[in-house]
C-alpha cells in the first residue's frame, strides 16, 4: 500500500526488520569465521543451488497460511508431479535422442507436472472450500493420497535414466545465476505482486484477517480458497522439477523433511500461521538466514544434524520475540488509552 | 451411559471406524479364511503397542485443544538417551529403571514444550514444530548418531518376555508380548485421570473453552503444563518400548511417524478445535492405521495403495462429519 | 422482598479507579441489599463494567472500601469474592459446550472444594436440585453445544446457585432471549429474591427487568449520576440520565409520491425460520423491519443479501430476479448488508482503514490483473471524509477507532459502491449517542439520495426517527404494518410484544 506519515516508523518496527537484522548478522558472523571458505564463489554458488527447492515449498506453504489454512502436501505433490513428469521422461525419452527432441519431451512433462500440481490444489482447495474440512486435515489426508499415488505409480522405486535436458532445471546458470534461483527469484516476485497489487491477493490477507467478515463483503471465498490451493499445487510441482533435476531421478519420498522445513520458514519469515499476515519478503529472508547459518555452520565442521537444532531453536526464539513485542506493545498501548 | 446407547452413537466417529474395521475384517476373513486367528491378531496388537501409547498422548493435547507435533522426536530421544546412560553407567541395570530414565528423559522434554506453551503463550504447532528440530538435532549432535545394536540385556531381556504363547492347530506361532501390558496401564491411567480426576475434567473444560475455564478459576497453565509433561512421559515409555522390541536403539527412527498417528486420533473423533476426544475412539483409529498399515494385501490391495487408502480415510472420517456441519449450519440459517 | 433497612449484602463505600491517569471511577457508592435487584445503567465507557470487575475482585480499587457480607474486604480478588457468593454471569456465559449440562453445573462447586477427584453421583444429584430449585427441567446428559441460548443461560445460573451464590451479576441477560424467555427468566429471577438471592443487572436496554428490580443506578463517565426507586424511571428518564441530554426527536422525511418500486419481495420463506414474506421497497424509502430476538428478523435480513438461502419465495430489483443464497449476485445486484456484529461479522479489525473500505471496490480498480492502488486510496479517503470518520490516518488498522467510527468505516466499505439498497442491521448498536444521531442523519441523507434503506433493529426510537414504514415480525411472520411518521413509541412496543 502507498506510504503514510508512519512508514519510516513502521519499517523499524516490522517483524521482517528483526529478520534482516538476522540474516545480516548470520551471514556477517559466518564471514567473519570462516572468511575464505564462506565468501568464497564456490560456497556462495552452492548455496543458491540448494535452498531454492525447498524455498519454493515455502512460498507455497505461505499463501496457504496467509488464508489461516496450511497446505500439509506440498512435498506430496511435488513427488507426485516430479513422479508422473518422470516416467514420462524415461517412457518416451532416452539419454540418447537429440536435444530438440528431449527438449520437447521436458516441455511437455513440464506441462504435465503443472497440470498435476494444479489438479492436487484444486482438490485441497474443493476439500476445504466446498466440504468444509480443515485445511490441516484436508492436506494431510490429500498429501497422504497423492505421495500414495507416487508409490504406486512406481512401486516405491526411484525413477531414472533421463535425457541430459533435463539436468539444466536444477544445475546450470544463466548468465552466471543459478537456474532453481532464478526459478525461487521469479516465483517470489510473481507471490509478492500477487499478495500486494491483485484483487485476489488483497482477499487472500482480508479473508485470512477475518473470514467471517470476508464472507459479509460478497467475497467469493469458495473461488479464492480454490484459487490459493491451486497456487500451492504449482508451485510445488516447481519445486518438484528442481528436485527432480537435481536428484536426476524421481522417487516417491524424497525430501520428506522438508514439509515441517517449508512451515518453519514460512512462520519464521513472520506469516501468521492464523492468517491475515505475511510478506514475501520475511520469507525471502528466513530462506536466506537459514541457508547461512547452515552452510556457515558446514564450513565451520558442525555436522549436519546441528542444522536442525538450530533451526528450530531460531523458530521459537523468533516467536518468543514476536510475541513478546506484542505483548508489550500492547500493554502500552492499553494503559495510555485506558 | 445408562446401558443404552449414546443419543449421538449413529453419527459418533468411533462408530464409524468401528465399522470400517469389521467390514474390513468380514472382507479379509471370506477372501483369507486364516486371516482372523490368534496369529493375525496378536501380530496386529503387537504392531499397534507404540502407535497406541504415542496417539493417547496425541489425543489427550487435541483435547485440551493444542496439537503436538514433536512427540516421536520425544520418544527416539528418551530411547536412545537412556539406553546410553544404561550402557554407560551400569549395562545390567534393570529394565524398570532404564525405563523409568526413559519417562524421565521424556517429561523433562515436555516440560520444555510445556513452557513455551503454557507460560509463554506461544501457539503450539509452532512450539512442538521448533522442538521437533530442536530435540532430533540435539539428539543426533550431541547424544549420538549410531545405531546401538548391544543394548543393556535386561531390554533384551524385556522383549523377550510373553504373556502367553503358543502354535495354533495350523501351526503358526504367537506370541503377545510384557509391553502390551504397558499400553493397558497407560490406558487405564489415562482413563481415570481424564474421566475420574477433576485435573483430567478441566482437560476438557479448557479444550471447550480456555477463557470460560480461566473465569471459573481453573489453573489453565499449570494444567497445559502438566499435558506436556505427561505426554513427554508417555512418549519415553513407546520410545523405550520400541528399542526394547525391535532390539535396537535407531536414534533415526520414529521420526516421520507423528503426522500417521495424529491422523489415527483425528480419525477416532478427536477435533482439532479442542475439549474433545476419547481412549476408545483413539484405539480403533490406531487399530484401523494398524490394519491397514500390515493386512491391506489380504483384502486385495496391493501394498503400495497404503498410502492412498490411509489417506482416503482420512479424508472420509474428516470430511463426513465436516461436510454434515456445514449442511446444518446452512439450514439453521 | 428486600427491608430497607436491612444491612446491605454488598457495601461500596467512595470507590475510585484510575488507569495510568485515566478515571474510570469517580467516589462511587453502590450497595446492594439481600433479595434486592438493582439495575445498573450506563453507556459504554460509563464505567459500569469497571465496577463489576472491582465487586467481583477482578481489578483493585485505586480508594475507597468494599464490605461483602458484612465482612470489610481488605484485598478483593476473584477466589475471594466467589467464595463470598459473589457470581458473575458473562454475556457469552462462559460455559463449556464440550461439557454436558450436570458437569458445567458441578465442576466448579467441586474446584472450589479443593477436591481431587470428580464425583460424578453428586454432580448430578446437585445439578438435579438445583434446576429443581429454579423450577426448570433440562436433559441432564445434554452437551451444553446442543442447547438453545435460552437454555444456556438458565445453566449459567444454575452454576452460580449451585457455587451457593448470594449475588447475581448479570451483563446484557435480555439480549438474546425471545419475550417468552424473558418472562421466564423473569419469573425464576423473583424465586431467587425470595430466597435471599441478590442480583445485578448491567445493561444498557433495561426496560426489560425494570419491572423485577427495586433500584435503578445510572453511571456516566465515572460518576454515579442517578440512583432511585425503579418506579422512578422509564426507558426515557434512563436515556436522559444515561447519556446526560435529550436526544432530539428526529422524524423521517418523506417519501416522494409515486417514487417507484426498487425492491420486490414475494412470499419468501425458509423452514422453521420465517415464511410467507412479501413486501416493497421503493426509491429513497426506509423501510424498518423489528421484532423481538428469535422473531425472524435477522435471518430475513441475511436472506435479503444471500447470506441465508430461502427454500422458496422470490426477490427482484428492478423487475429482475436476484439468485437467492448468493452474495455475490446480491451485490452485483447492488444491494449492500451492513451486519449487526461489527466485530466479528463487519470489519477485518487488524487490517486497515483503507482496506476495509476498498475490499467493496477491488474489481472496479483493476487495471489489467493489478489494482490502481492510488485510485483505491483516493476513493476511500474521499469516503473517509464525508462519513467524517475520526482517525490519524487511512493506514491504521480499523481496531484502533472508536465504535462509531468503525461503523461509519463499515458504511463507507458499501457506499462507495453506490448501491441501489442498503440493509442496516443495527446501525447503531454500541455506538455512542453522538454518533448515533449522525448515522441516523447520514441514513436520511441515503434515502434522499435515492437509496432504498432496510434497517432491521429493535432500537425503537431508531426506528420511529429514521423509518418511513415500519414492519413487525413475529415467530417468522410479518404480522404488522406501521406507518413510522405517525406510530408513537408505546404503540410499537405493544404491537411487538402481544
Amino acid at each position: 500500500m502507498s506510504g503514510g506519515p508512519h512508514r519510516a516508523q513502521s519499517v523499524t518496527e516490522a517483524p521482517e526488520f528483526r529478520l534482516l537484522i538476522i540474516a545480516v548478522a548470520v551471514f556477517a558472523l559466518m564471514s567473519f569465521l570462516s572468511p575464505d571458505r564462506f565468501l568464497s564463489t564456490q560456497n556462495l554458488t552452492s548455496m543458491a543451488f540448494q535452498f531454492p527447492e525447498f524455498a519454493i515449498l515455502a512460498l507455497a506453504m505461505t499463501i496457504t497460511m496467509m488464508t489461516g489454512g496450511i497446505d500439509l502436501s506440498v512435498v506430496g505433490v511435488a513427488n507426485l508431479s516430479a513422479v508422473v513428469a518422470a516416467i514420462i521422461l524415461t517412457s518416451f525419452g532416452d539419454p540418447a535422442m537429440p536435444v530438440s527432441d528431449s527438449l520437447m519431451w521436458l516441455g511437455i512433462a513440464l506441462t504435465a507436472s503443472l497440470a498435476i500440481g494444479a489438479s492436487c490444489g484444486l482438490v485441497n482447495g474443493a476439500l476445504v472450500a466446498f466440504f468444509g474440512l480443515p485445511p490441516i486435515l484436508a492436506t494431510l489426508g490429500s498429501g497422504l493420497v497423492f505421495t500414495g499415488f507416487a508409490i504406486a505409480m512406481t512401486g516405491g522405486s526411484a525413477v531414472m535414466g533421463f535425457p541430459d535436458t533435463v539436468a539444466w532445471l536444477g544445475n546450470e546458470r544463466v548468465i552466471g545465476i543459478p537456474v532453481p534461483l532464478i526459478l525461487f527469484a521469479v516465483l517470489a516476485y510473481a507471490l509478492h505482486i500477487i499478495l500486494t497489487r491483485t484483487a485476489f491477493g488483497l482477499r487472500v490477507t482480508m479473508y485470512g484477517a477475518n473470514p467471517l467478515a470476508a464472507l459479509y463483503a460478497a467475497v467469493d471465498i469458495n473461488r479464492m480458497l480454490l484459487k490459493v490451493y491451486v497456487i500451492a499445487g504449482m508451485f510445488s510441482s516447481v519445486a518438484g522439477m528442481v528436485i527432480m533435476s537435481r536428484a536426476n531421478s524421481a522417487k516417491a519420498d524424497y525430501g520428506s523433511s522438508y514439509l515441517l522445513l517449508a512451515v518453519l520458514i514460512a512462520v519464521l519469515g513472520g506469516v501468521n500461521p492464523y492468517g491475515g499476515y505475511g510478506r514475501v519478503i520475511g520469507v525471502v529472508l528466513a530462506v536466506l538466514s537459514m541457508q547461512f547459518l547452515s552452510s556457515g555452520l558446514n564450513m565451520l565442521q558442525v555436522s549436519n544434524f546441528a542444522r536442525e537444532l538450530i533451526w528450530g531453536a531460531l523458530l521459537i526464539f523468533v516467536m518468543v520475540i514476536n510475541t513478546n513485542a506484542l505483548i508489550g506493545v500492547r500493554s502500552a498501548r492499553a494503559s495510555s488509552t485506558k | 451411559m445408562t446401558g443404552f446407547l449414546p443419543k449421538d452413537f449413529w453419527t459418533r466417529n468411533e462408530t464409524l471406524v468401528a465399522g470400517v474395521i469389521i467390514a474390513f475384517c468380514a472382507i479379509a476373513t471370506i477372501s483369507d479364511p486364516l486371516f482372523f486367528t490368534v496369529t493375525t491378531v496378536s501380530d496386529l496388537l503387537r504392531a499397534s503397542i507404540v502407535i497406541g501409547i504415542l496417539a493417547i498422548g496425541a489425543m489427550l493435547v487435541l483435547v485440551s485443544g493444542g496439537i503436538d507435533v514433536s512427540f516421536t522426536a520425544v520418544a527416539v530421544f528418551a530411547m536412545y538417551a537412556a539406553t546410553k546412560i544404561a550402557l554407560a553407567l551400569w549395562p545390567d541395570m534393570p529394565w524398570p529403571l532404564i525405563f523409568a530414565i526413559a519417562m524421565l528423559v521424556g517429561s523433562v522434554l515436555g516440560a520444555i514444550n510445556g513452557i513455551f506453551i503454557a507460560f509463554f503463550k506461544l501457539p503450539t504447532l509452532i512450539v512442538t514444530l521448533g522442538t521437533l528440530s530442536v530435540f532430533r538435532g540435539f539428539l543426533l549432535t550431541f547424544v549420538g548418531s549410531q545405531r546401538i545394536s548391544a543394548l543393556p540385556p535386561e531390554m533384551r531381556d524385556f522383549s523377550r518376555g510373553v504373556l502367553a504363547r503358543g502354535t495354533t492347530e495350523a501351526g503358526n506361532f504367537y506370541s503377545i508380548p510384557w509391553s502390551v501390558l504397558a499400553l493397558l496401564g497407560v490406558i487405564v491411567l489415562t482413563w481415570f485421570i481424564l474421566q475420574k480426576t477433576m485435573l483430567g475434567r478441566s482437560i476438557y473444560a479448557i479444550g471447550g473453552s480456555q477463557e470460560s475455564a480461566r473465569r471459573i478459576g481453573i489453573n489453565v497453565k499449570w494444567t497445559q503444563f502438566f499435558i506436556y509433561v505427561y505426554v513427554g512421559a508417555l512418549a519415553g515409555l513407546a520410545g523405550i518400548i520400541h528399542g526394547s522390541v525391535g532390539r535396537m536403539a535407531d536414534p533415526f527412527s520414529l521420526v516421520g511417524l507423528e503426522l500417521s498417528v495424529i491422523a489415527a486420533v483425528v480419525l477416532g473423533g478427536a477435533r482439532l478445535i479442542g475439549g474433545y476426544g476419547t481412549i476408545t475412539g483413539t484405539l480403533l483409529g490406531v487399530a484401523l492405521i494398524v490394519i491397514v498399515q500390515n493386512s491391506l494385501i489380504v483384502i486385495g490391495i496391493p501394498t503400495t495403495w497404503q498410502s492412498v487408502t490411509i489417506g482416503l480415510l482420512i479424508l472420509l472420517g474428516t470430511g463426513v462429519p465436516a461436510y454434515r456441519a456445514k449442511r446444518a449450519a446452512a439450514r439453521a440459517g | 422482598m428486600a427491608e430497607s433497612d436491612a444491612s446491605p449484602f454488598i457495601d461500596l463505600r467512595a470507590i475510585t479507579k484510575r488507569y495510568a491517569g485515566v478515571t474510570a471511577l469517580e467516589g462511587v457508592d453502590f450497595a446492594v441489599n439481600p433479595g434486592e435487584a438493582v439495575c445498573l445503567a450506563g453507556e459504554n465507557g460509563s464505567g459500569k463494567s469497571t465496577l463489576i470487575k472491582i465487586i467481583s475482585g477482578v481489578e483493585q480499587p485505586t480508594e475507597g472500601t468494599i464490605e461483602i457480607d458484612g465482612h470489610a474486604i481488605g484485598q478483593n480478588n476473584p477466589r475471594i469474592a466467589a467464595a463470598r457468593g459473589v457470581m458473575v454471569i458473562f454475556q457469552d456465559f462462559s460455559l463449556f459446550p464440550n461439557l454436558p449440562v450436570y458437569e458445567n453445573i458441578a465442576y466448579p462447586t467441586q474446584m472450589n472444594a479443593h477436591r481431587r477427584f470428580f464425583d460424578r453421583a453428586s454432580a448430578r444429584t446437585l445439578a438435579a436440585e438445583v434446576l429443581d430449585r429454579i423450577g426448570v427441567s433440562i436433559d441432564l446428559n445434554e452437551r451444553v453445544e446442543n442447547l438453545p441460548v435460552a437454555q444456556k443461560q438458565l445453566v449459567a445460573i444454575c452454576r452460580a446457585l449451585a457455587s451457593n451464590a448470594q449475588l447475581i451479576i448479570m451483563d446484557e441477560p435480555t439480549t438474546a432471549l425471545t419475550e417468552k424467555e424473558v418472562q421466564r427468566l423473569l419469573g425464576i429471577i423473583r424465586k431467587l429474591k425470595d430466597d435471599g438471592v441478590a442480583v445485578i443487572f448491567v445493561s444498557h436496554k433495561l426496560a426489560e427487568v425494570l419491572e423485577v428490580s427495586e433500584k435503578v443506578v445510572v453511571l456516566r463517565n465515572g460518576n454515579k449520576v442517578a440512583e432511585g426507586p425503579a418506579a422512578d424511571f422509564d426507558t426515557q428518564s434512563l436515556t436522559f440520565h444515561m447519556t446526560g441530554r435529550d436526544v432530539p426527536e428526529a422524524k423521517p422525511g418523506a417519501v416522494v409520491a409515486g417514487a417507484e418500486t426498487l425492491m420486490r419481495v414475494e412470499g419468501l420463506g425458509k423452514q422453521g425460520v420465517f415464511s410467507d414474506i412479501s413486501f416493497d421497497l421503493k426509491v429513497g424509502e426506509i423501510l424498518g423491519i423489528t421484532g423481538l430476538l428469535g422473531s425472524g428478523r435477522t435471518s430475513l435480513a441475511k436472506a435479503l443479501f444471500g447470506l441465508v438461502k430461502p427454500d422458496q419465495g422470490s426477490l427482484t430489483v428492478d423487475g429482475q430476479n436476484i439468485a437467492l443464497g448468493d452474495p455475490i449476485a446480491a451485490s452485483h445486484a447492488r444491494i449492500g448488508y451492513v451486519p449487526e456484529d461489527r466485530l466479528t461479522e463487519g470489519l477485518f479489525l487488524t487490517q486497515s482503514i483503507m482496506r476495509n473500505v476498498a475490499i467493496g471496490r477491488l474489481d472496479d480498480h483493476a487495471r489489467g490483473s493489478f489494482l490502481d492502488m492510488k485510485g483505491l486510496f483516493a476513493e476511500a479517503s474521499d469516503w473517509i471524509q464525508r462519513l467524517k470518520v475520526k482517525a490519524p490516518d487511512i493506514q491504521a488498522p480499523v481496531q484502533s477507532l472508536s465504535g462509531g467510527n468503525q461503523q461509519r468505516v463499515a458504511l463507507a466499505r458499501w457506499l462507495s459502491r453506490a448501491p441501489r439498497i442498503l440493509i442496516l442491521n443495527g446501525p447503531s448498536v454500541g455506538v455512542d449517542v453522538g454518533s448515533k444521531a449522525d448515522i441516523h442523519d447520514i441514513i436520511r441523507d441515503l434515502a434522499k439520495d435515492g437509496i432504498g434503506v432496510i434497517v432491521i433493529s429493535d432500537d425503537l426510537p431508531e426506528l420511529l426517527s429514521t423509518c418511513n414504514r415500519i414492519l413487525v415480525m413475529r415467530e417468522g411472520r410479518v404480522t404488522d404494518e406501521i406507518d413510522g411518521v405517525t406510530a408513537t413509541e408505546a404503540d410499537l412496543a405493544h404491537r411487538l410484544a402481544s
